[in-house]
């Protein structure tokens, strides 16, 4: 059971490889959506580094959005994921591997490229490291959940908005917890608290998200 | 429960629940309009003024309920759909789709009123407060419910992810509750908790209780209504329904 987790793992990230520009066109969005803020707020350091917390967040939620739009669709027009629905192994099994090469191959490159853009936008050194240990918590708990999003609208019409529309609200927690987590250390104050429940989000997530998304999709695929 | 069941059965079919729902709902439809009326006469007139709000408190006669309805009609929505994607129970299904434009309508009618109501007391039409903001994002559920049904083109299909939809919104819409109230409690301490939470005297609880049941009353009538419209509308071809419209049973 465990090898066809990881061969669907590997064959994703050689699928990735190969097909190379597709994975970076997130995360070339989500460095343009980062740098339209300092154009529109002025250039003034100060002011930038109260709000880089909030915006790196938001531009990641939309970046991870719109990255979302592929992960089930290629393998839905080409028959594959009919197959999976066939096979033996248990579905959502075959569906975290998905998510877990999902994770690897956008949620990395967006992480490292958030600590850039975090220097980009004068975060202060006292909050880039909560930064990064609140979207490695918050960058799976977004996949998670965009999984279960994508299996309900594979293969309706108006999928990619109606993805968007579906997800930002249950996006909201992770949000909170996860900029929250930004601000909080820029004002001195202490960060388990968020970190914690951001880490409960993501246990909440692990078993859950795979399992309802692959009851969505036998809904779904008919 | 077995035998609970069994004595529930026949009501909880499609051609069982058209019948007496079509009994019941002038019955439903005439308490709502009497509490109704009496509701808005208590409130609007005979209940006493505020001490600190004057005439703006009677905004709260329509505020409250259209703003405790909405997240109860949530709820049941996502326990009907929990109910259709266990049992496979076609009722809950059409339940469930009947309760969102409802449920939606009470959240914008809350929403709308709570700001006409806030610009006099607060000075403004809107604050990120917790309750307030927990009461948008319902908004936005409400919309994503909707828009995914209307989005399937197979009607089965809609009422089964939309269904989902509803039990995930169900589990989320108390962790959405609860990290509003947390983020915003981080930043800012609530200075209206005694306006938003007030102790009510009796002459005033009345008329609220009142409206809160017509409320619901009113609810449960365009339930049974678009229920039924919506059973006949998808079932037009069978003989059952031929058979109890022809009788005007349904």
């Amino acid at each position: 059971m465990y090898r066809a987790f990881w061969k669907i793992v590997k064959r994703d990230l050689q699928l990735q490889k190969r097909r190379g520009a597709d994975a970076l066109t997130a995360v070339m969005f989500f460095v343009l959506a980062c740098s339209l803020f300092p154009l529109a707020l002025g250039p003034s350091p100060e002011d930038l580094a109260w709000v880089a917390g909030s915006i790196i967040w938001v531009a990641l939620l939309l970046a991870v959005i719109l990255s979302l739009d592929p992960l089930l669709r290629v393998d839905f027009e080409d028959g594959t994921l009919e197959q999976w629905l066939l096979s033996s192994y248990p579905l959502s099994l075959l569906l975290a591997a998905r998510v877990l090469s999902h994770g690897i191959w956008v949620g990395i490159p967006l992480w490292c490229m958030a600590t850039v853009v975090a220097v980009l936008l004068q975060l202060p050194d006292k909050a880039i490291g909560t930064l990064m240990l609140s979207l490695a918590l918050g960058i799976p708990c977004l996949s998670l959940i965009g999984l279960m999003g994508v299996s309900l609208t594979l293969g309706l019409r108006q999928g990619g908005l109606l993805l968007a529309l579906l997800l930002l609200p249950l996006y909201i927690p992770v949000l909170i917890f996860g900029a929250g987590a930004v601000n909080q250390s820029l004002e001195g104050l202490p960060i388990q608290g968020h970190l914690a429940l951001l880490a409960a989000l993501l246990l909440l997530a692990i078993p859950l998200a795979p399992w309802v998304a692959a009851r969505s999709l036998r809904f779904s695929i008919q | 429960m077995k035998k609970i069941l069994q004595y529930l059965a026949p009501y909880l079919s499609l051609p069982g629940f058209c019948q007496w729902s079509h009994r019941w709902w002038p019955w439903t439809a005439g308490f709502c309009l009497l509490l109704w009326i009496a509701g808005l006469v208590q409130s609007l007139f005979l209940s006493p003024v505020d001490y600190q709000q004057g005439e703006a408190v009677r905004m709260m006669y329509v505020h409250v309920p259209a703003a405790i309805w909405s997240l109860s009609v949530y709820s049941i929505m996502g326990i009907a759909s929990l109910a259709s994607l266990i049992w496979r129970t076609k009722l809950m299904d059409v339940l469930a789709q009947a309760s969102a434009p409802i449920g939606l309508s009470f959240t914008v009618i809350a929403l709308a009123t709570g700001s006409i109501w806030g610009k006099p007391m607060w000075g403004t039409w809107w604050v990120w407060d917790a309750r307030l903001t927990s009461e948008l994002i319902l908004l936005f559920f409400y919309m994503g419910y909707i828009a995914l049904q209307k989005a399937a083109e197979d009607h089965r299909q809609a009422s089964r992810l939309s269904a989902i939809l509803a039990v995930i919104g169900l589990l989320d819409v108390p962790i959405v509750h609860y990290s509003v109230r947390w983020w915003n409690t981080l930043h800012q301490t609530s200075s209206f908790e005694n306006i938003s939470r007030p102790q009510i005297a009796a002459s005033m609880l009345w008329p609220l209780l009142m409206m809160m049941a017509a409320f619901g009353l009113y609810y449960v009538t365009l339930l049974f209504l678009s229920m039924r419209t919506q059973i006949v509308t998808q079932h037009a071809d069978r003989l059952w329904v031929k058979r109890l419209v022809q009788e005007q049973r349904c």
